[in-house]
């Protein structure tokens, strides 16, 4: 299954994927230092995004998430890729300052928790592999 | 999106590295976004200031881009998280201190006018109406686009310093005429007169209809301050870079068919909705930072009494300078609050050092909640005094 989507931050990574049906805020909402969702009630409250291909609907909360990712990608602890339904720009500038290869307007309904997931940020696809 | 000849070298790397990444940055969002090109801005206003808040991944970031990256722009800074003189006085460790005066320092070598206040528009960023700008903080933004007639986008730290280095954004969005047309008309059906009025109102119409563009009617007038306190609020709890207040604000717009309504009782729930049950260990007042009537204010209420909670005073630094010719600087001190330049209770470290704040921003009771876990209390700004005095 290949789908198709937008480009937003260039590179290509293979990761599982871990799903999740609500927005994440990066700042206050992940922990850098671990990569753990520390957000209460948030449906991946507990797992951890590091190395993982992270799929959710679209980013929230303040811009300083952009700078979140990017220590996490210092630090190793950033997800592999980032697949979004809709992009926004917390997202999007903390993705292409990481190099954290992004791709948006995915139908992200087709992809499941544990997912081998190869995404291409140049082409803008995210392939099930 | 269609670059010029210069842009494109400029994306290239022909203007250094600086400048190429930032190309990076605002080509990228150009494109996500749908922009067909560029253009100048006028002035920029960055966020991502605190180091609380970069730590020390987006201290090596500032870094880096300020090896050879310089500002093309006027460009003025967000608070940082503590008073960048005065912060042994605010119990500020020294180990934080050390690495904000780094970050104040990367920002400083790139050119960038160290203000650290989140009225920009109070110490000389402030174009002329309907230029383009690149500004972030969320209620500065709005009072840009509203009350200053600027056209901006709502700006975080990285996309806004990359305008600073390249003097140019993506044509999108607030930028565009019809972007910034009105929504949903907003009928009040209140009392509107003090500046918690204010907050309140962004409160209920934040809430209400999220970021759309709104049409305010039926307030007859509103003061500096008023304006300022309900950017922040209605920023703050609806995400609005722009409203349209009939009568009061600059701008152009038609008027939208679909419309709400707030009543008193909307005000009143909103109120309350900011009271917590608790006492008060810290008073804070000035979020957004004072103006110089507001300082004059204080003063004038805090004259030969002794306050006798911890009272912060926020304010940008060269309001500070005329509130001291003023006077008034010597009788705040005097009564024991403490002026706090450069920063405020939203970005200093405070979590943990007290349990519950009392302030006269809506803004501030989010974020008093959300980020440092306190109880607050939402008073005008005389009953505070009235109370930290008692």
């Amino acid at each position: 299954m290949i789908l198709k989507g937008r480009k937003v931050a260039k590179g290509t990574a293979e990761g599982d994927a871990l799903v999740s049906r609500e927005g994440i805020s990066f700042y206050g909402g992940v922990d850098p230092e671990t990569g753990i969702v520390g957000e209460k009630g948030h449906q991946l409250e507990g797992k951890s995004v590091s190395g993982k291909v992270l799929v959710f609907p679209t980013g929230k909360g303040s811009t300083v998430g952009s700078y979140v990712i990017y220590d996490m990608s210092k630090r190793g602890t950033a997800p592999a890729a980032i697949v979004n339904k809709e992009i926004e720009t917390i997202i999007a500038v903390g993705a292409i300052i990481s190099g954290v290869p992004c791709v948006d307007r995915i139908d992200i309904e087709k992809i499941k928790n544990g997912d081998r997931i190869r995404v291409d940020g140049d082409k803008g696809t995210v392939e099930n592999v | 999106m269609k670059l010029t000849n210069e842009e494109r070298d400029m994306l290239n790397g022909r203007n250094g590295n600086a400048v190429r990444q930032s190309m990076e940055i605002l080509v990228s969002l150009g494109e996500i976004f749908g922009a067909k090109r560029l253009i100048d801005v006028a002035s920029v206003q960055i966020a991502g200031v605190s180091y609380h808040n970069l730590g020390d991944a987006g201290l090596n970031y500032l870094a880096d881009l300020a090896k050879d990256g310089k500002v093309k722009v006027l460009t003025t800074l967000n608070p940082a998280g503590m008073d960048m003189e005065n912060w042994k006085v605010l119990g500020i460790p020294a180990d934080f201190a050390e690495k904000q005066i780094a970050v104040i320092d990367a920002f400083k070598k790139m050119g960038v006018t160290a203000t650290c206040t989140c009225t920009p528009y109070f110490v000389g960023n402030s174009p002329g109406f309907g230029s383009h700008v690149a500004w972030a903080e969320s209620s500065a933004v709005c009072y840009a686009n509203s009350v200053l007639g600027l056209k901006t986008n709502r700006e975080g730290g990285p996309s806004a310093l990359a305008s600073a280095l390249t003097g140019k954004t993506p044509e999108f969005g607030m930028h565009l005429e019809e972007n910034r047309q009105a929504q949903v008309a907003v009928n009040v059906n209140a009392k509107m007169e003090t500046v918690t009025d204010f907050g309140a109102l962004g409160h209920v119409i934040g809430n209400k209809i999220g970021n759309k563009v709104s049409y305010i009617r039926g307030i007859e007038k509103a003061s500096t301050e008023q304006l300022k306190s309900f950017c922040a609020s209605i920023a703050t709890y609806g995400g609005a870079a722009l409203f349209h207040m009939e009568g009061i604000t600059p701008n152009r717009t038609s008027i939208p068919q679909e419309s709400i309504s707030v009543s008193q009782k909307d005000i009143d729930d909103a109120k309350k909705e900011m009271n917590d049950n608790g006492e008060p260990d810290i008073y804070s007042i000035g979020c957004p930072h004072l103006s110089l009537k507001e300082m004059g204010e204080i003063a004038g209420m805090l004259k030969g009494r002794t306050v006798k909670k911890e009272m912060w005073i926020c304010v940008a630094r060269p309001v500070k300078e005329d509130a001291d010719k003023k006077g008034y600087v010597k009788t705040i001190e005097d009564s024991g609050a403490k002026i706090a330049c450069d920063t405020c209770m939203v970005v200093a470290p405070i979590k943990g050092r007290f349990k519950c704040l009392a302030t006269d921003s809506a803004k501030g009771c989010f974020y008093g909640r959300g980020k440092n876990k306190f109880k607050v209390i939402f008073r005008e700004i005389p009953q505070l005094i009235e109370e930290a005095t008692a």
